[in-house]
């Protein structure tokens, strides 16, 4: 199988492998769709957790709300954000939390037109040009 | 006999659902946007479908990863909106159109494109947001509905020579219909954007300026772009653009381009809007 978008930086492509990885995570993530799960890991976040299998990293991973951790453990950004949308979090802030800038650094960085794609196609390119 | 007279190509960004829900159509950030859908608004006025097929994506509403189906197409009586974690967006329930729907279930299935069908679907942004942007705020949606749900998640999604030939099946079986109705199709999500990871927030301008421009001078040039690239070019979120495939086949060879228009950023998105008609009935 032809992988070859793993060449491509900052980027967590939900292949199967990734599925495999993250399946319990992103289930988890996904029940915060029903208002009473809500209320019910709103409660007790930790003990909620245990109802669902997973492994101790990505059990911390949520605690913490390490945004980019949870994707490197498996999560996908349509599952993760349930959780920044429980939090009241928008996608800025998810994505200057994943990209190391402030909510309002990514915010005003997409409004002078976004992260350029100059420079961020692949990570061969990167490693050529750092030299 | 029934017909295909309009295509849509637009954006769903959620963000712009809240944007109408809670009437911040004027705020300064967002009225570029909103002046530039304007005029696409005013021209469906005079050219209401009696339905129409919105293709797009579901984002962990109403399907998870216990069942991935790569096309599913609801033939419901209606179709509520999703909680997607906020509470359901008040929006009118979606009427569908069980009797086209379950026509062009029969028909694509035959032609052979193994649709999945769902006999009970809620609709999230995906569906949602392309009719806000197009109807505003009525009481009820002013055409039927069948929604077209396609997964570009979990990948690979389908390719987009595989979308274009799916939007191919769907504009013979609608002309197969033996009602005299008009019909629009929705291809819907991108254009370029990137939510996850390290390279979050990447936007491509002229590739989604290009990718418009081509859907009039070279859909078939279109069908040949492989994921990677639009991953690449595009961001991991931008393959979402193979759904604006589907709609570009069902348009046929003919369609000419009414109104195209684009916008940087609408959230973390490059926000394109076009409206295409069919050629061959002029
Ligand atoms: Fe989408």
């Amino acid at each position: 199988m032809n992988r070859e978008y793993r060449d491509i930086p900052g980027t967590y492509v939900m292949d199967g492998q990734h599925c495999r990885k993250g399946y319990h995570l992103n289930m988890f993530c996904m029940s915060l769709n029903k208002a009473e799960n809500r209320d019910e890991f709103r409660k007790d976040e930790a003990a909620y957790l245990e109802k669902f299998k997973l492994t101790d990293e990505q059990k911390k991973a949520v605690l913490e709300r390490d945004w980019l951790g949870m994707l490197r453990l498996g999560g996908n950004i349509y599952y993760t954000f349930k959780l920044a949308i429980f939090d009241g979090r928008s996608m800025q802030f998810v994505g200057g939390a994943m990209s190391d800038v402030t909510e309002e650094e990514f915010r005003q960085m997409m409004i002078a037109g976004g992260r350029p794609v100059e420079g961020n196609r692949s990570k061969k390119e990167q490693e050529q040009s750092n030299g | 006999m029934a017909n295909i007279v309009t295509g849509i190509g637009t954006s769903h960004v959620p963000s712009v659902g809240a944007v109408i829900d809670n009437n911040k159509e004027q705020d300064p950030y967002w009225k570029p946007l909103f002046d530039g859908y304007q005029p696409a608004r005013d021209w469906i006025q005079d050219n209401m479908p009696d339905v129409a097929i919105v293709v797009y994506n579901d984002h962990a509403s109403a399907f998870g990863l216990n069942l991935i189906p790569t096309f599913t197409l609801g033939v419901a009586e209606e179709f509520p909106p999703a909680d997607e974690g906020y509470g359901p967006r008040k929006v009118p329930t979606a009427v569908g159109d069980p009797d086209l729907a379950w026509h062009l279930a029969e028909s694509l299935i035959l032609d052979e494109f193994d649709m999945t069908i769902a006999n009970e679907m809620s609709v999230d942004h995906g569906c949602t947001v392309p009719l806000s942007i197009m109807f505003d705020k009525p009481e009820q949606w002013p055409c039927k509905i069948i929604p077209l749900c396609v997964n570009v998640i979990q990948y690979p999604p389908p390719t987009g020579k595989r979308c274009f030939d799916l939007g191919k099946a769907i504009r013979k079986a609608v002309e197969a219909y033996d009602k005299d109705i008009k019909v629009a199709i929705f291809g819907t999500g991108g254009m370029s954007h990137q939510l996850q990871g390290e390279r979050a927030g990447l936007v491509n301008a002229e590739f989604d300026q290009s990718f418009l421009d081509r859907l009039t001078t070279d859909p078939v040039g279109l069908t040949k772009i492989p994921h990677v690239e639009y991953m690449r070019e595009a961001g991991s979120e931008g393959i979402e653009l193979v759904m604006w495939l589907i709609m570009r086949g069902a348009m046929g060879d003919e369609a000419t381009e009414t109104y195209k228009f684009y916008h940087v950023p609408a959230s973390n998105t490059g926000a394109g809007l076009i409206v295409l008609e069919d050629g061959s009935q002029k």
